[in-house]
C-alpha cells in the first residue's frame, strides 16, 4: 500500500483495495480536488492567541469558516475562527533547516536566564 | 487537555450502575431540576401534543439528515451534517420528556417497560399514527441539493416558530425555543449557503436546486394551518399560531432563491395538516422502522 499525503488531513492509504479511479462517467463535475485546502486557527478565549487546529477542504472561504465551526469547534473550543488557504502560506523550507535554525541553538545569551526572578511575581 | 477531560469525564460519570440500556442511558435527565408544573388553565393534554409535534418533526427530521452519514459528497459536510441532526435530535429529547412530563405518552407505555426514559418511549415505541409531524420532514432527502433546499424550508419555518415561542407562558417551552433558536438560526444559514452556491453554481448544480425547490414548495402548504390544539394554546399565550410566521418564511425562502438565480415555485395553497392529524406517507412507516427497529427488536439491550 502507498500513502499519499493530503494536506493536513494526513496520510491517505491508496492501494488496490481502495478504488481510485473512478469510471469517468461517475465523476461528479467538481472533484475533491477542485476544492482548495485551508489552514484554520481557533481561538479558545478572549485574550489568547489563534491556534492552528488543522486543516479542511472547502468550496470558499465563507463555506471554509463554516466548516471549521463543524470540524473544530464542535466541543466548545473557541470564540473566533481564522481560515487561510493553504497556498497563501509562505514557510520555510525543510531543507534549510540548518542554515535556518542551527545558527540560534548556542547563543544562551539571548534566553533571558540571567534574572533573578522575585519570588512573589506571578506569571512569568 | 484539562477542559476535554471533564467533558468525557461528565459523561461517563451519568452513567448510572444498572447497566445502560443502549437508547436510553449515559445522560442526565433532560428536565432535570426544572419546574415542570403545567400553567393555570391550560389543558396538560393539549401542551403534550403540541409538544409531540414540534419534537416529532425535529426527531424526523434528524433521523432524515443522519441517513446522509457515510454518503455525503464532501467528509467536511458530513460533520456538519451529523452536527445539525445532532441539534435536532437534542430538541426533538427536551420536546418529547415535556409532553412525556405532563403524561402524554400515548400507547408508548403499553409496550416499554418502566426503566426506558418518557422520551425513549414516546421516540421508539409509538406507532406511526400516533406521531405529529408534518409532510415536509417525512419526506425522503432526495439528492444533496433537495436535501439542502429542504432544510432551508425546514429551518426557516422553525426558526420563525421558536423565536416567537421564547415568549411563551409555559416556562419550559420558553427555555427550549430559547436554545433552539442560536441551533436553528445556523442551520438555516448553512442550509441557505449551499441554496446559494447550487442554485448559482453550475447549469449542472441550478438544475438540481431548481428540482429539489420544485419538489419541496408542496410540502410547505400543511405548515401554516394551526390545528384546534395549536389555536387553543396559542389563544392561552402558550403556543404559537403557525399562520403567524407565513409572512416571515414567504419573505426569506423568496430571498433566497431570488439571489441563487432559482424560480419561486408557486405556493400552495394552505390545507389543514394531515400530519399533526398522524396520517403519514408510507415513507413515516418505513424511516420509524430504521428508527425503532432496534429498540423494538431488543427492548432490554445494553450495552
Amino acid at each position: 500500500m502507498s500513502m499519499t499525503s493530503e494536506g493536513g488531513h494526513g496520510a491517505v492509504p491508496t492501494g488496490p483495495e481502495v478504488p481510485v479511479e473512478v469510471a469517468p462517467e461517475k465523476l461528479p463535475a467538481a472533484t475533491r480536488r477542485d476544492w482548495p485546502l485551508y489552514e484554520v486557527f481557533v481561538r479558545g478565549k478572549r485574550g489568547l492567541n489563534h491556534v492552528h487546529v488543522g486543516s479542511l477542504h472547502a468550496p470558499d472561504d465563507e463555506m471554509a469558516v463554516h466548516a471549521a465551526r463543524d470540524l473544530y469547534t464542535r466541543r466548545n473550543e473557541g470564540v473566533s475562527i481564522w481560515v487561510v488557504q493553504a497556498a497563501d502560506i509562505t514557510a520555510s523550507s525543510p531543507d534549510e533547516k540548518d542554515p535556518m535554525f542551527a545558527p540560534s541553538g548556542d547563543k544562551v545569551y539571548r534566553h533571558p536566564t540571567f534574572y533573578e526572578i522575585p519570588e512573589n511575581v506571578p506569571h512569568i | 487537555m484539562a477542559h476535554e477531560e471533564t467533558v468525557y469525564d461528565a459523561l461517563t460519570n451519568a452513567h448510572d450502575d444498572g447497566g445502560q440500556w443502549a437508547f436510553g442511558t449515559g445522560f442526565d435527565e433532560p428536565l432535570a431540576g426544572v419546574d415542570t408544573t403545567v400553567p393555570d388553565g391550560v389543558d396538560a393534554a393539549d401542551l403534550g401534543e403540541y409538544c409531540l409535534m414540534l419534537g416529532d418533526d425535529a426527531l424526523l427530521l434528524a433521523q432524515r439528515l443522519t441517513q446522509w452519514i457515510t454518503a455525503a459528497p464532501e467528509l467536511e459536510e458530513e460533520v456538519a451534517i451529523g452536527n445539525l441532526a445532532l441539534d435536532l435530535l437534542g430538541q426533538a429529547r427536551l420536546l418529547l420528556a415535556r409532553a412525556g412530563s405532563v403524561g402524554v405518552l400515548g400507547r408508548s407505555r403499553e409496550r416499554a417497560t418502566a426503566s426506558i426514559p418518557d422520551e425513549d418511549a414516546l421516540a421508539y415505541f409509538r406507532d406511526p399514527d400516533e406521531f405529529r409531524h408534518t409532510a415536509l420532514v417525512e419526506a425522503p432527502n432526495g439528492d444533496f441539493a433537495r436535501t439542502m433546499v429542504r432544510l432551508l424550508a425546514a429551518s426557516t419555518v422553525r426558526v420563525a416558530v421558536l423565536a416567537r415561542l421564547r415568549e411563551s407562558r409555559d416556562p419550559v417551552l420558553a427555555a427550549i425555543a430559547a436554545k433552539g433558536v442560536n441551533e436553528l438560526a445556523y442551520h438555516r444559514d448553512h442550509a441557505a449557503r449551499w441554496v446559494l452556491r447550487l442554485g448559482d453554481g453550475t447549469a449542472e448544480s441550478h438544475r438540481r436546486a431548481q428540482d429539489g425547490a420544485d419538489a419541496v414548495w408542496p410540502l410547505l402548504a400543511e405548515l401554516f394551518s394551526p390545528t384546534e390544539v395549536e389555536s387553543r394554546l396559542a389563544a392561552a399565550g402558550i403556543a404559537v399560531d403557525p399562520a403567524a410566521v407565513r409572512e416571515e418564511v414567504v419573505t426569506v425562502l423568496t430571498q433566497v432563491l431570488d439571489q441563487a438565480t432559482l424560480r419561486v415555485p408557486a405556493w400552495p395553497a394552505d390545507v389543514l395538516p394531515r400530519g399533526r392529524r398522524g396520517e403519514h406517507g408510507p415513507e413515516t412507516a418505513e424511516l420509524l422502522g430504521t428508527l425503532q427497529g432496534l429498540a423494538r427488536e431488543h427492548p432490554a439491550a445494553t450495552w
